[in-house]
């Protein structure tokens, strides 16, 4: 199992390792008072890569090649020279590309207002992906959440690396069969209940908050939308809306990384509420593909309890037993056999962004 | 010459204390310091060298927002300060 969390947050970003009592215990702390949008450890050098949101002064990307040791700034992705004036809001998503095709070093980052963007040099040159952003269903993305459109979501397929899928909050799934050449849109099967009837099958303003894809089974995919789950078992070419009690609201969504049915989220109430529902904090779980669900509650707070879990907040480690999730009240918990028991590491961090077994 | 002060928040890319530089503009001063700090012209600009939404010029004590702080014509002895809008959390 990973032993390792990294843990980014409103003010700064933590590592957590496990310690000598087998639970988990902060062993470094960097960036303090800065919010930290977005965290990777690529797993081919082992470059961390911290991407901050100073507000004031900007998006900002360090790179670390000594574990976290030091730290330097390198490039942020530009949208320099386009119609418009777009400019960089934040970096949302960091994730490493793998080796074939693309090489060592290659990072990709998802961003507001909505561009892709790729670097093959570890984040010292960024180029947007064009295909994506000229795509002309992109003029009918908006904001959810954010005042601009937010990419979140970078997946690729085991199998073939060429072929990836993107999430865009509210711009719809998105897929590419030859790494990022050409794209099309796929949300066969979601639908927009914050859209005017006529307009609620519009794959451009399809809201999915995360979509996560099975490692060993890589046409699974499943997708916590803004207003329901869906499940896809073709790769992402379309999409079945599932149920979920209490509610199907939620941001986060992780998959068992061997087992393709196997599925967790972090439900609260929507739309507007956006807290545990009956303030009852739960994880849920599905082992069958989404026929039914298990609340998971043990060692989490039933009652009193206004954590919610952001899209990136919750995550599963490379062997689908040991799970993380940290809310926006600053409580982080750690489960080591798949969400049956939890254990709180904190409730006392910054509001958690984002949490990543490395 | 003008005088230039950044905000303490900036240390770790600007240069610390009061500078002395030639310019005309607020982007002569900015790209001349750039010179010799290239992380900071980044966080006062954004990447179409406009002036950051929440970061605060001042020239002369005067407060100067976005686009005019980019055109106004600097005083030959102007004081500028570089600073951060207020904003909590």
């Amino acid at each position: 199992m990973s032993d390792r969390l990294l843990v980014a947050t409103r003010k700064g970003l933590f590592d957590l390792r496990g310690d000598a009592a087998g639970g988990m215990a902060i062993a470094g702390r960097w960036f303090l008072g800065e919010p930290v949008s977005a965290v990777l450890r690529d797993p081919l050098d082992g470059a961390i890569y911290a991407a901050l949101d100073l507000g004031h002064f900007g998006a900002k990307l360090h790179r670390s090649d000594d574990d976290g040791a030091s730290w330097r700034e390198v490039a942020v992705p530009s949208y320099a020279g386009l119609d418009g004036d777009p400019a960089l809001a934040m970096m949302w998503v960091l994730e490493a590309g793998p080796a074939a095709p693309y090489g060592s070093g290659s990072i990709w980052a998802g961003t507001i207002p909505g561009g892709l963007f790729r670097s093959d040099d570890r984040g010292e040159s960024w180029t947007l992906n064009r295909a994506l952003w000229d795509d002309p269903l992109r003029p009918q993305w908006f904001g959810g959440g954010f005042d601009q459109p937010g990419l979140h979501s970078i997946s690729f397929d085991p199998r073939d690396s060429n072929r990836l899928a993107v999430g865009v909050s509210c711009g719809g799934a998105w897929l590419s069969e030859d790494g990022g050449e050409t794209w099309a849109v796929s949300t066969e099967g979601m639908w927009a209940a914050y859209m005017p009837p006529a307009e609620r099958e519009n794959p451009a303003t399809q809201d999915p908050h995360r979509i996560v894809r099975c490692a060993s089974a890589p046409d699974a995919l499943w997708t916590q939308h803004h207003n329901g789950v869906f499940r896809s078992v073709d790769g992402g070419r379309s999409w079945r809306e599932i149920a979920i009690a209490p509610s199907s609201f939620g941001f986060a969504v992780a998959v068992h990384p061997a087992d393709p049915d196997t599925a967790w989220f972090v439900p609260a109430i929507g739309d507007q509420q956006r807290y545990p529902c009956d303030a009852r904090f739960l994880v849920t779980r599905t082992r069958d593909g989404g026929d039914t669900f298990e609340s998971l509650t043990a060692g989490l707070p039933q009652g009193e309890s206004y954590d919610l879990v952001y899209r990136h907040g919750l995550d599963v480690d490379g062997t689908g037993e040991r799970l993380a999730v940290g809310s926006t009240t600053g409580s982080l918990w750690v489960s080591d056999d798949g969400g049956d028991q939890w254990v709180g590491v904190s409730a006392n961090l910054p509001p958690i962004h984002a949490v990543r077994w490395v | 010459m003008a005088r230039v002060t950044f905000t303490d928040r900036l240390r770790h890319v600007a240069p610390t204390g009061t500078v002395v530089v030639r310019g005309a503009r607020l982007l002569d001063l900015i790209d001349a310091i750039g010179a010799d700090y290239p992380n900071l012209p980044a966080y006062v600009l954004d990447e179409h060298r406009r002036v950051r939404k929440h970061v605060a010029v001042f020239v002369d004590g005067a407060l100067v927002r976005g686009q005019a702080a980019l055109d106004l014509e600097l005083a030959p002895d102007a004081d500028v300060y570089v600073m951060q809008a207020l904003s909590g959390g």
